[in-house]
């Protein structure tokens, strides 16, 4: 690693911070001024005055906006985000319970979008002004204009209920339970553990729900990547390694995608936060108990410490991802200089 | 071998571009032989087909454009016949190509040896990668540039040294033949002179025969064997250097050379010729140069002249050479 690309890293991640901690403010901002109060949502109607004044105070709601704000924040900075206010156990404790699920549907759907986006693209790209062009164009629009929750639906009903080929909801089957729980990603758990049993109703489970969330994306990069790959392939390079007789399939996927990939991969990171939204919709559609599936939840019960440690815990991540993007960027274009 | 050996055979070539507002006749109707060994220059202006018909060549014009007529002979072998992995094969190998702009014609992210050594896997794909890489590193040597550059990527080198690279590209599987088009064009003029030292020392070194396609004289003086002169999508004149510098027969060629400053200034004004370069997709009728030319007659709007041969290595298309017929039979219609 070069002097320089050290120094960017170190400067690139001190600048994350400011940013979360804005985003942070922000989250905690918006919930107080949300209508609806969270004592009056968990303790139901009736409760009387003083069992809503005791409640507040032993969450500490009685104190004045700014002391709880940094209350917040110091918590936040030895990574304790508050006890959730629903079930008494802390949030990073849900977190830990709730994220391996979205981490493992985030996978297989990015599987999917990259696959299917990439390739289709890059083959539009090849053929270009063909028919087979215009049908990925056409189809890729179409993806990207499907309500996630409908294409849920319409795989729940078709391949799901109807075929009965493969499950609908949860990430494993009645009576399936992980031998022993290490990543929290069954079919990572089920590889270690050596359960092929485990394994193969892991992936089931996973099929339907990484496809739904994994095809909308994979609208938005299929454009992408022919747009890219138009640009690239006009380029003086191509036409010179074609002089040079190398084959055309080289000059698509092996010179033009790799030069492609470098606006693809800032996208990548880009949308990831797309990719989190995305999978709390497909969460609800299937049932699958991940982290989007805890912040609507929580959203009801008015559960202000989870739902901010959960967008906090988000914001962290985007922040994260976009700076390992940031930082491969080097290692695919030698021509950034940090 | 002798150097009237004809390497390739250019006959009645014509491309055309579909474009929207017609149909764009680039090349038409160009006959002409690359000789083994050679130099052979190509000059016009901007837009005269003189890079189409070098494209052509290697059968690499793209869509809209089209090949519609003619033959092309690369040492008896049918160039239009090919199948294209039969063409791939060719390109590169036995027939290779310098480009005008060294910064955008190598891969910016792919290292300098890599680009050298999949020019040589492709072709030969027996060699392994530790000889592809030694003769890689052999060739930039020879080429003036260290080989522990090798591993640099394209925008660590400079402009010169990437079109070092180009011509290191175009000799690593020892082509019979290089097109180099306008690959002088973006160097500044030192480089430019290293350069053309470089081909010339190259040339001796590896037998080459050159289709040298550009718009400056001053270098198909210092290089070139014979020069042809391109107008409009035309051949109009072939002839040894030496004899187009100093006795050239068409109006064209001469205005050209005219019109190219010498170091003297003695011509006090710049030589401009009068008009543009005709629209190719409605061109004149006839000679395409008649509505510019300072010795236009009666027939030249009316009947194409005929590029022919005027004396031994002397080729002309103007009718001040041929015999014009008789009035009768061309008014209103052409003899052809």
């Amino acid at each position: 690693m070069s002097p320089g690309l050290r120094r960017y890293i170190i400067v690139r991640t001190l600048l994350t911070i400011p940013m979360v901690l804005i985003l942070v403010s922000l989250v905690f901002i918006v919930l107080r001024v949300m209508p609806g109060d969270p004592a009056l949502a968990i303790m139901r109607e009736g409760a009387s005055e003083e069992q809503l004044a005791a409640f507040r105070a032993a969450l500490g709601m009685d104190r004045p906006l700014h002391i709880q704000y940094f209350d917040f924040i110091s918590g936040v900075l030895r990574f304790d985000f508050g006890e959730s206010m629903v079930r008494p156990i802390p949030v990073t404790q849900e977190i830990k319970t709730f994220f391996p699920a979205t981490v493992e549907l985030a996978i297989f759907s990015m599987m999917v979008t990259t696959g299917v986006g990439i390739f289709s693209g890059a083959y539009a790209a090849k053929n270009r002004k063909r028919g087979s062009d215009y049908a990925i164009r056409v189809l890729s629009i179409i993806l990207y204009s499907l309500p996630i929750f409908w294409l849920g639906l319409m795989l729940q009903m078709t391949i799901g209920a109807g075929l009965g080929w493969l499950p609908v909801s949860g990430r494993l089957s009645p009576g399936m339970t992980p031998d022993r729980v290490i990543t929290g990603l069954y079919t990572i758990d089920a590889i270690l553990t050596l359960n092929l049993d485990l394994l193969v109703d892991a992936l089931k489970h996973l099929i339907l729900p990484s496809i739904t969330l994994g095809l909308v994306l994979a609208g938005f990069f299929t454009r992408l990547t022919r747009a890219t790959m138009l640009d690239v392939l006009e380029q003086d390079f191509i036409t010179a390694g074609r002089a040079r007789g190398l084959h055309e399939r080289v000059l698509v996927y092996k010179h033009g995608l790799r030069n492609a990939f470098i606006p693809i991969v800032t996208l990548l990171g880009l949308q990831f936060a797309l990719l989190l939204a995305g999978a709390i919709l497909t969460e609800t559609t299937f049932s699958w108990p991940g982290m989007g599936r805890l912040v609507v939840d929580r959203i009801y019960d008015r559960d202000f410490t989870t739902v901010q440690g959960t967008i906090l815990f988000f914001a962290l991540l985007v922040a994260g991802v976009s700076l390992i993007v940031d930082i491969l960027y080097g290692f695919l274009d030698p021509r950034i200089r940090y | 071998m002798s150097i009237n050996e004809i390497l390739y055979n250019i006959q009645d070539l014509s491309v055309e571009f579909h474009t929207r507002v017609g149909i764009l006749g680039a090349v038409d109707h160009a006959s002409l032989d690359i000789r083994r060994g050679e130099v052979l220059g190509l000059v016009g202006e901007s837009g005269c087909g003189k890079s189409t018909l070098g494209k052509a060549l290697m059968r690499m014009i793209e869509e809209p454009g089209k090949i519609t007529s003619g033959k092309l002979l690369f040492d008896n072998i049918d160039i239009l016949a090919l199948d294209d992995s039969r063409m791939r094969e060719l390109r590169g190998s036995r027939i290779s190509m310098v480009f005008q702009d060294p910064m955008t014609s190598l891969n910016p992210v792919q290292r300098v040896v890599d680009h050298i050594t999949e020019a040589i896997q492709v072709h030969q794909s027996y060699v392994t990668d530790k000889e592809a890489r030694a003769r890689a590193a052999n060739l930039v040597d020879r080429l003036g540039i260290s080989h522990d550059r090798l591993d640099d990527y394209p925008h660590h080198l400079s402009g010169g040294m990437r079109q070092r690279v180009m011509i290191g590209l175009a000799l690593a599987l020892r082509a019979d033949l290089v097109i180099a088009d306008e690959a002088t064009t973006s160097l500044d003029v030192i480089v430019e002179a290293q350069f053309l030292d470089l081909l010339r020392e190259l040339r001796n070194e590896f037998d080459l025969t050159i289709l040298l396609i550009t718009h400056n004289m001053g270098i198909v003086a210092e290089l070139a064997d014979r020069v042809a002169v391109m107008y409009a999508g035309r051949l109009v004149e072939l002839a040894e250097v030496n004899q187009l510098f100093s006795n050239p027969k068409h109006p064209y060629t001469e205005g050209l050379l005219r019109a190219v400053p010498n170091i003297q200034l003695d011509e006090g004004e710049l030589y401009k010729m009068a008009g543009s370069p005709p629209d190719l997709v409605r061109p004149p009728s006839g000679c395409r140069f008649h509505p510019r030319c300072p010795k236009v007659m009666e027939i030249c709007s009316q009947v194409d002249p005929i590029f022919k041969s005027i004396a031994p290595n002397r080729m002309v298309n103007c009718w001040l050479y041929q015999e014009v017929p008789d009035e009768k039979l061309w008014v209103g219609g052409s003899t052809q």
